[in-house]
């Protein structure tokens, strides 16, 4: 007895928008009957994780800033990831754009008189730094054919025993009892508020245009057909006349500008200060948004609400139900391996053999 | 032995050695083998004859068990049998020649076979028996010899071998010859002849007409997978047999320009490029020039340069020295595909899946692909989606390509059909050069004549057409002058009328050229050399 996967003739639209609807319901049965052996009702876990979350405004905002950064990031790296090109660094480009960007706040801190220019330059030396970090593994892919998952996936580490360094060291407020942590940056150097008196701040709409760009660019321009073709067909690719070595360069770019202006903008706009840490590993959850989100922007979009809905909602369980926050990372795995299945299951069909295995 | 019936041991047995009765095999919605009848008889070659698209993988899959049929009985000997995997395909008897080699590269001949074979089997056994079955058939193996080092023709003996160490009673042959030169075709030929001459039963399937006539008895005829009719090959012309292949009349190719009017359109002057991979082959100071109305064809075996050869002329291997390749009149060599593709040249790979076209995208996204730098398709970067879709559906209407709903993937398409497709895309340019390779291989006959009249019809208007292809009867159909690559080098071009099949046999398999140097003998191309000596 074996399984076969027998290609489907033709690929219903409806059951490929309908797939990850089916996974995450599926994935949330699953859940329930763990929790329910954890000891708790699954009803009343359901309500703490999804429900709640939805139903205040404090925790919409909360979920709208967690939901930014994956969004943005996971955007950048779908243009990596339809090229066939593996950048796993993004958590790294994110860290080296906040530390930039924050750097410029740092330096200009107390300032006095024009100031409107501060805020634009961190964001652009916040892109930037994560642009020229993300050059470095696709450099040496490029010219000397270097692994770019092994390089970007290191660079991480560098990335983040930078920050470290830097908050504890060189850039940290003199003024602050030896706290590991730099000066509050000024008014100046803070993304503005959306709501008076509220947490939400200008990176969520950030987020939003990148969203939006990036589906016209991926989309409609050529640029974009390019990278899907060199994803696809890498032969087929060049016979176009498409250069490999510039569609690297350019997605490798736009992943690590998208990652490193999502940090400078979570510098900017939660944190207000450098930290030795600032990121409670977004480049990593994005690269699950982004094939949650089957690396189209508005479905990136999506699944980053829906991983920011279930961060929010565990930490509430954690509090409420004492369940443990390891069971929403591991919901959160189970719905990618889910809605990964759903996605063979819609374009091959499952048959069974009867008979040894071959 | 063109006498393909013979006298047959088993002839006597009124029961056929293997029968297939009424076989139904659905895909879904779609029906690929319709009430499909096949004897075979002990000790007859039997031709399985048809288009592609027309059934005979899945047939010749359901005798090998790779597939179970959703209606219909195989008999083996008047009695049912089910097979329900090779394997027990193979414990009835039945071989499989696949046209598609699997075999390990890196490993040596004896090692490969051993692959397939029972376990405990010694290698000095197994090298004997190996011998043994060359000295009987004329099958030499050399057992210690690594594959990648062996021609196609080498490479197929051992495929041959493993299937008859396992004895079998039937054997099937998918296109057998589509790799080989026409010696080692003929070498095929005298080894299949004695198998049948042994009784075994084999079922042949081959687009080459004239092997068809030359070699079987009997042939089975499918068409839109059912049968259509049987006959005796060898009582009817090739142009009779492709009737009944594809229902009509293929309509006979007019004759191609011998002389031409133009001015030079394509020059290569002593374009050479390094082999780009252990077993590729580099490029030795070709030399061709080539008039606007000319069709050069250049012949040659699979892996002698010409997938190497049409990278440098697409541009998508660039050449050392710009005035290597010239394209009306413009150094060309430096340039890139877009580049070439704006000074008016066309390029059509010989793959039609993943390098000519995506399979996986829309034909008007394909469209673009090739087309993004000559046709109004992009506007400040962006497509330009109606434009490209226009433009597919010009193609698809001037070349008649059959595709199921508005702008279906091109992997959806048949292969005759994205092959129409993906040559009209370059010919709708109207190229001052185009360059195919292989323009027709594994391609129905309709498509295969609709692809070179459309050839034919380009350089009648004046464009200077190189076509790279392995069939010797396209050539010599479409080509005005035929020059030969072997082993990277590219012997000078006769006119068609001026040379035979056998005489351009000969240079494919490496004769008559100049002294192959020790690099091309080290790659192990040269091997093709030592073919022809075994030739009869």
């Amino acid at each position: 007895m074996r399984l076969d996967l027998v290609p489907r003739d033709r690929r219903s639209p409806l059951a490929a928008a309908l797939s990850p609807v089916l996974a995450f319901l599926t994935a949330v049965l699953i859940g329930g009957v763990a929790v329910a052996m954890l000891g708790v009702a699954p009803g009343a876990a359901f309500t703490v994780y999804f429900v709640a979350p939805l139903s205040e405004l404090w925790s919409l905002q909360e979920i709208a800033l967690k939901a930014a950064p994956l969004a943005l990031i996971a955007t950048g790296l779908a243009f990596c990831y339809r090229a066939n090109l593996w950048n796993i660094g993004a958590e790294g480009q994110f860290v080296v754009g906040g530390l930039a960007g924050g750097w410029v706040a740092i330096a200009t801190h107390g300032s006095a008189g024009f100031t409107a220019w501060i805020l634009p330059a961190m964001l652009i030396a916040g892109t930037c730094a994560g642009i020229a970090y993300a050059m470095i593994p696709a450099l040496l892919r490029v010219r000397l054919g270097v692994s770019e998952i092994l390089t970007s996936l290191m660079l991480v580490y560098v990335a983040e025993l930078l920050l470290d360094y830097m908050a504890r060291g060189p850039l940290r407020d003199p003024a602050g009892f030896n706290f590991p942590q730099s000066v509050g940056f000024d008014e100046a150097a803070r993304l503005p508020y959306l709501m008076e008196g509220d947490t939400l701040h200008a990176g969520v709409l950030v987020a939003l245009v990148a969203v939006v760009l990036a589906t016209l660019v991926l989309g409609r321009s050529l640029f974009g057909f390019a990278t899907r073709v060199a994803g696809a067909s890498p032969r087929a690719a060049r016979f176009a006349g498409f250069s490999e070595e510039r569609l690297t360069l350019a997605a490798f770019a736009i992943s690590g500008g998208a990652a490193g202006l999502a940090g400078i903008a979570e510098v900017a706009g939660r944190i207000g200060q450098l930290q030795p840490t600032i990121s409670p590993g977004y480049g990593f959850t994005a690269i699950i948004v982004a094939f949650l989100g089957r690396l189209s922007p508005l479905g990136i979009l999506a699944a980053a609400l829906v991983i920011a809905v279930t961060t929010i909602g565990g930490e509430a369980a954690q509090i409420d139900l004492r369940l443990p926050l390891d069971l929403t990372r591991a919901f959160q795995g189970l719905l990618l391996c889910l809605v990964l299945g759903a996605d063979v299951l819609t374009r091959f069909k499952v048959r069974l053999v009867p008979g040894a295995a071959r | 032995m063109a006498d393909g019936t013979g006298s047959g041991a088993a002839a006597v047995d009124p029961r056929p050695l293997f029968g297939a009765y009424g076989i139904v095999k659905r895909f879904g919605s779609f029906t690929a083998n319709d009430r499909v009848d096949l004897e075979i008889r002990a000790g007859e070659i039997h031709a399985l004859l048809g288009e592609n698209g027309a059934g005979k993988s899945t047939l010749m899959k359901i005798l090998y068990g790779l597939l179970e049929p959703t209606e219909g009985v195989v008999t083996h000997r008047g009695e049912a049998v089910r097979l329900r995997n090779p394997e027990a395909a193979r414990r009835l008897g039945i071989g499989m020649v696949f046209q598609h080699f699997s075999l390990c590269e890196n490993l040596t001949v004896a090692e490969n076979i051993a692959l397939v074979m029972e376990r405990g089997l010694r290698r000095g056994t197994l090298a004997e028996r190996i011998a043994a079955l060359g000295a009987t058939y004329g099958l030499h193996l050399e057992p210690d010899r690594p594959v990648w080092s062996l021609s196609a023709g080498e490479r197929q003996r051992i495929e041959i071998v493993r299937c008859l160490l396992q004895e079998p009673k039937l054997l099937i042959l998918d296109e057998p010859t589509s790799v080989l030169t026409p010696g080692e075709a003929e070498l095929l030929f005298t080894v299949l002849e004695r198998l049948r001459a042994e009784g075994r039963a084999l079922l042949y399937i081959s687009h080459r007409l004239e092997e068809v006539r030359r070699l079987c008895a009997r042939a089975t005829i499918l068409r839109g997978g059912r049968v259509v009719g049987a006959c005796d090959p060898r009582a009817e012309s090739a142009a009779s047999l492709a009737a009944l292949m594809v229902g009509e009349q293929v309509r006979e190719v007019a004759p191609g320009p011998t002389t031409s009017g133009g001015g030079e359109r394509l020059r290569l002057e002593q374009l050479s490029l390094p082999a780009p991979g252990l077993h590729a082959t580099g490029l030795r100071a070709i030399t061709l020039g080539l008039r606007g109305g000319e069709i050069l064809g250049i012949a040659g075996i699979a892996g002698n340069g010409q997938a190497e050869l049409f990278a440098a002329l697409s541009g998508e291997v660039p050449a050392p020295q710009a005035g290597a390749v010239r394209i009306d009149g413009t150094p060309a060599g430096h340039l890139g595909v877009n580049a070439r593709r704006r000074l008016g040249a066309a390029f059509v790979p010989e793959e039609r899946n993943g390098h000519a076209a995506a399979p996986g995208m829309s034909l008007s996204e394909n469209v673009i692909l090739s087309r993004h730098a000559t046709a109004p398709l992009t506007r400040f970067g962006l497509v330009r989606r109606a434009a490209a879709r226009a433009l597919a559906g010009r193609v698809i209407e001037a070349f008649d390509v059959r595709k199921a709903g508005a702008d279906p993937a091109a992997g959806t398409l048949s292969g005759g059909n994205l092959q129409k497709f993906v040559i009209g895309r370059e010919i709708q340019a109207e190229p001052g050069i185009l360059v195919v390779d292989q323009p027709t291989w594994g391609v129905d006959a309709a498509a295969a004549a609709r692809i070179r009249q459309a050839l034919l019809d380009l350089a009648a208007r004046g464009s200077a057409i190189l076509v790279i292809s392995q069939d010797l009867d396209e050539l010599f159909e479409v080509a005005g002058s035929i020059a030969v690559l072997h082993a990277g080098h590219l012997s000078p071009a006769v006119p068609r009328t001026g040379t035979t099949r056998e005489a351009v046999g000969l240079l494919m398999g490496g004769a008559g050229g100049p002294p192959v140097a020790a690099d091309a003998a080290a790659s192990g191309r040269a091997v093709t050399r030592s073919e022809i000596a075994h030739a009869p």
